[in-house]
């Protein structure tokens, strides 16, 4: 009980959090800032999408950016026929959920192994990029769409009011849509967490085997999370083309694929609310090492990684809530220990093995 | 007659040239328990892992009262009722007693009910110390009682435990035992064991496999006096 009050005030703070900073950054940061911020939130739900299906599914994608750049892709090109964003975000949100639900039943159902589902969700992206790549010149069009082939595609319009193509949102506008959106998805995704659907889906992660033995169908809970996974970051690629008015082949690139990876190692891909850190970190420190001209930006990346890999394995907020706040406790428990004799046990088991079982 | 609550007709599964299971007429009638035993690579576990779906058969069928599910999927023939303790337990290490006991009772009830049921197997096999511990952290034999609960929360009409009392003290297979009379009461079990004195506790019928098929079946003092038995089986592990 005490659990469940703690989980939700975890929560409940974050919610808080994100609904503060969405009304008080358009007044507190300048549009430079703020566009910058808007960008951080882009890159959360795109984390967060992962997770989802990463840190909770335990599905291994590592060609996420497959669905990132599709969604992006898939916005840019509607919008442009379509000529008003409303439609082109559904679209950006279904296109990768469709391919994340064909990819996901030929991978689940024929009971690939974890590694070749990382090789083939790698390989789809690299097929993508090429594709997408290759088509400079006026022969490439969707409609009215040029596809522009590695120099991308420039002015594409913003997200406007839902069916008033005039009007549409300026940056501070854009910036409280987008954290709107990654609130959104930071609840429903703890939403669904809760449910069933939700527990069986970390128990797949678990152990796939036990999970059948007890009658659910294990391939059915990966290929509905897959899809979950693959709409969420085709909103995150809708919102990135919408955000920059541009979008190019890079949105499909391995390195946007291993960005992500790299976000959630940092924060913790076992948690919602690391991956979101991980990512605002992560994307921070790029672009401020890119002011400068000393280091590399891809040497520290690199470097950044290789510290969490050795050192935090499991990310930032999994190392805070399990290591560090039961060491915090350990310190005051002297005080505390009458008052509060079973602080800690959450999230340091302590298996208690008083006597014979 | 009455229906078996498990019958295979001519059961057969070979890994490429090895015979793992072969020709096997299988039968159990409800509310029994059956003891499985035989040499290492008599092709019990195969066995169970056809029963359960894990591996389809190379020829023959199996039906469960009456039903073929020689073709279902592993999670549908769960859903039928058949449950099983692997050798080594397969549990969701990562999540607390109570959460695995959660999954495994969420299957088939809802609400309140889910609770209910896994406090009443959290203090059916005594977990109650360590429920809110991960599993992963728990020692052998506490495991293998958790993987016992997951099976009972599901309610199964069959349940095949595969070596349950390995690894565990004395004291652990003792309770074991009274665990699986226990659980006899309410539900038909075949046991796979190695340990003897643990079979004779709880054994009333015992097959025998023997390099893939049945050397005989029979009451405990009939098995464990003939001779066939005693050299494919009991010789070997008195000389080991």
């Amino acid at each position: 009980m005490i659990r469940l009050v703690r989980s939700n005030v975890g929560i409940a703070a974050a919610g808080l959090l994100g609904l503060a900073l969405l009304i008080g950054l358009p007044f507190a940061l300048d549009t430079y800032s703020l566009l910058q911020a808007t960008l951080y939130v882009v890159f959360s739900i795109l984390a967060l999408s992962l997770a989802f299906i990463w840190g909770y599914g335990g599905i291994l994608c590592f060609g996420h950016s497959a669905f990132f750049g599709l969604g992006a892709y898939a916005y840019a090109v509607a919008v442009i026929n379509i000529g008003e964003s409303t439609l082109p975000v559904l679209i950006a949100l279904t296109l990768p959920a469709l391919l994340a639900a064909a990819l996901g039943y030929f991978m689940f159902y024929a009971r690939i192994s974890d590694v070749y589902v990382g090789v083939i969700t790698l390989t789809v992206t690299l097929i993508l990029y090429n594709v997408v790549n290759s088509t400079a010149g006026p022969q490439y069009h969707i409609g009215e769409a040029m596809l522009g082939g590695f120099n991308g595609m420039p002015n594409v319009p913003s997200l406007n009011i839902p069916f008033e193509p005039d009007d549409t949102l300026d940056p501070e506008g854009m910036f409280v849509v987008c954290m709107a959106a990654l609130l959104i998805v930071y609840l429903g995704l703890h939403a669904v967490l809760r449910t069933r659907f939700g527990r069986v889906l970390v128990a797949v992660r678990e152990n796939e085997q036990r999970v059948e033995f007890l009658g659910y169908d294990a391939r059915l809970h990966k290929l509905v999370a897959f899809s979950i996974g693959g709409a969420l970051a085709g909103l995150a690629g809708c919102l990135f083309t919408a955000w920059g008015n541009f979008v190019s082949p890079t949105a499909f690139s391995v390195v946007q694929s291993a960005q992500i990876i790299i976000w959630l190692m940092v924060g913790g891909a076992g948690t919602l609310v690391g991956p979101v850190i991980g990512a605002i970190a992560i994307s921070w420190l790029t672009v401020e090492i890119g002011t400068q001209q000393v280091v590399n930006a891809n040497m520290v990346l690199g470097a950044v990684l290789l510290v969490f890999v050795l050192l935090v394995p499991k990310g930032v907020v999994p190392m805070a809530t399990e290591r560090l706040l039961p060491w915090l406790r350990s310190l005051r428990r002297p005080m505390q220990a009458i008052r509060a004799p079973q602080l800690g046990s959450e999230t340091a088991p302590q298996v208690a093995r008083g006597g014979k079982a | 007659m009455t229906t078996p609550l498990i019958e295979t007709r001519a059961l057969s599964r070979h890994f490429g040239g090895v015979q793992a299971v072969r020709n096997v007429d299988f039968t159990l009638a409800e509310g029994e328990l059956r003891c499985l035993i035989g040499p290492n690579g008599a092709g019990k576990s195969t066995f169970f892992k056809l029963i359960t779906g894990q591996v389809k058969p190379s020829s023959g069928t199996v039906k469960f009262r009456g039903i073929d599910i020689t073709t279902l999927q592993a999670h549908q023939i769960a859903r039928l009722g058949i449950g099983i303790k692997t050798q080594v337990p397969s549990v969701f290490d990562g999540l607390s007693v109570r959460d695995n006991l959660w999954i495994a009772a969420a299957r088939h009830k809802k609400g309140k009910a889910i609770a209910r049921a896994v406090e009443a197997q959290v203090e059916r096999l005594l977990l109650g110390a360590f429920a809110d511990s991960a599993v992963g952290q728990l020692a052998h034999g506490q495991r293998q009682w958790v993987e016992l609960g997951l099976v009972l929360c599901g309610e199964p009409n069959l349940i095949l435990l595969d070596e349950p009392a390995a690894g565990m003290t004395e004291e652990e297979r003792e309770r074991t035992a009274e665990l699986i009379q226990d659980v006899n009461r309410d539900h038909p079990l075949i046991v796979v064991e190695h340990d003897m004195s643990f079979i004779r506790r709880i054994a009333r019928r015992i097959t025998v496999f023997d390099r893939g098929a049945i050397l005989m079946e029979g009451d405990v003092e009939e098995v464990f006096g003939n001779q066939a038995v005693r050299d494919v089986y009991l010789g070997k592990q008195a000389a080991a």
